[in-house]
C-alpha cells in the first residue's frame, strides 16, 4: 500500500467518524465494467457507468452535493456486495437506503420511484412510466427523467423500453441495456 | 463566478506531499503525520467554505497552525529535525542563489537543529522556501505575509543559520 492510500485511508475513516465525510466513493467491478458508486450518509446515491472518466463523475458530485468527497470503499460494502450477487443472478431486489437528491423533485423523480418498482425481468415502455408517476401524455419528459437517472442497475431504467419492441437508448449504450435484460432473462 | 472547489479527495492528492514537506521541516519527521492527519482534518471541516482560487496558500496556514500548536503541546520547545538532509539538497539545488547561502556542510545534521532554533516565522518561511519549494509570493501567501516580508524571514532565517554554522565550523576545527 502507498504511503498515500494509507494516509487517506486513516483520514477517511476519522472523517465519517467525525460526520465531515459528505460523499463516500468507492469503484465497483463488474461484468459490464468499473463501476462508480458514491454514497451520502442517507443512502446510495450516485452509479456512474463505465466510460466517465472518474474525475467527472467526483468534479460533480462536488458541485451538486458538497465539495466533502472521498475515497470511502467501507460505506459502500453493502453496495459492492447486492451489485455482486445481482451480477451472479442471485439477487433480484436491491435493499440498499438511497439518497435521491441528485434526481430533480417532482415529475422526473416520480418517475425514477416508479422505474425502481419494476420487478426483475419485467419491462415497460416510457408512456407506462409517465402514467405510474401520474401524467399519461408525458411520455417523452419520461423519457428524459430515465435518461437523468442518477442510480442506473440500482434504480433499474433499463427496464423501461420502448414501444414495439425496441429497447431504446441507455447511459451506458444499447449493449449494455440489453446485456442487463438479458441476465434478467427479460428478453 | 467562483471556481468551484475540486472534490477533496483530488485536492489532498494535490497538496499532500508538499504539506508534509513542510511539516517534517517545522516539527520533525516523527510528529510530522499526527499533525498532517490535523491539518487535513481541520481543512475539511472549513472546506466547503474555502476559496477555490488559493487552496494552496490556505492549507499551509493550516498546516503551520497546526505545527505551533503542536509544539505549544509539547511545551519542550523546539526540536532537532532530523530529515534535513532532503531540505539542504534541494536548497542547494535550488536555481536561486540563497541556497549557497547557508554555505553549511548538507551532511551535517547539526544544522537541521539549527533550523529547530530558529524563531517559528522565519523557521515556517525558510522550509517553505526551501523544501516546499514557494516562491516567495506564495510563502508569503501562505504565512499571511507580504512578499517582501517572506523574503526578509528567509533572509534573517538564513543568517542566522550562517552563524551557526561558522560556530559550528569553529567547534569542529
Amino acid at each position: 500500500m502507498t504511503e498515500m492510500t494509507q494516509f487517506m485511508e486513516q483520514l477517511a475513516t476519522r472523517a465519517s467518524d467525525e460526520g465531515l465525510l459528505d460523499v463516500a466513493y468507492t469503484t465497483v467491478d463488474t461484468p459490464v465494467g468499473p463501476v462508480v458508486v458514491a454514497a451520502t450518509k442517507r443512502g446510495l446515491v450516485r452509479v456512474a457507468l463505465p466510460g466517465v472518466p472518474l474525475d467527472n463523475v467526483l468534479e460533480q458530485l462536488a458541485e451538486d452535493i458538497s465539495p466533502r468527497v472521498i475515497a470511502y470503499p467501507r460505506r459502500l460494502d453493502e453496495a459492492r456486495r447486492e451489485l455482486g450477487q445481482y451480477f451472479d443472478g442471485k439477487r433480484q431486489r436491491f435493499e440498499l437506503p438511497l439518497d435521491w437528491s441528485l434526481s430533480h423533485a417532482g415529475f422526473y423523480r416520480r418517475v425514477l420511484r416508479a422505474t425502481a418498482k419494476v420487478p426483475y425481468g419485467e419491462v415497460i415502455t416510457y408512456a407506462e412510466a409517465a402514467e405510474r408517476a401520474g401524467n399519461p401524455r408525458a411520455f417523452r419528459a419520461a423519457g428524459s427523467a430515465v435518461g437523468s437517472n442518477p442510480i442506473p442497475i440500482v434504480v433499474p431504467c433499463h427496464r423501461v423500453v420502448r414501444a414495439g419492441g425496441d429497447i431504446g437508448d441507455y447511459g451506458g449504450g444499447p449493449e449494455m441495456k440489453r446485456f442487463l435484460l438479458e441476465l434478467e432473462h427479460a428478453l | 463566478m467562483d471556481q468551484a472547489l475540486p472534490p477533496f479527495q483530488a485536492f489532498v492528492e494535490d497538496q499532500l506531499d508538499p504539506v508534509r514537506a513542510f511539516l517534517r521541516g517545522m516539527v520533525g519527521p516523527n510528529d510530522a503525520d499526527d499533525c498532517l492527519q490535523e491539518t487535513f482534518i481541520a481543512a475539511l471541516r472549513a472546506y466547503p467554505r474555502a476559496h477555490a482560487g488559493n487552496l494552496r496558500a490556505w492549507i499551509f496556514t493550516i498546516a503551520r497552525r497546526k505545527a505551533i500548536d503542536h509544539q505549544r503541546a509539547r511545551s519542550r520547545g523546539p526540536r532537532p529535525v532530523a530529515e534535513v538532509e532532503h531540505l539542504v539538497d534541494r536548497a542547494n539545488n535550488s536555481p536561486a542563489a540563497d541556497a549557497e547561502a547557508i554555505g553549511m556542510n548538507p551532511r551535517h545534521s547539526a544544522i537541521w537543529a539549527a533550523v529547530a532554533e530558529l524563531p517559528p516565522g522565519q523557521r515556517a518561511a525558510v522550509v517553505l522556501r526551501f523544501a516546499v519549494d514557494l516562491r516567495y509570493r506564495e510563502v508569503g501567501e501562505a504565512l499571511g505575509t507580504s512578499e517582501e516580508a517572506a523574503r526578509r524571514n528567509v533572509h534573517e532565517g538564513l543568517k542566522k543559520l550562517r552563524r551557526s554554522a561558522a560556530e559550528l565550523k569553529e567547534m569542529t576545527t
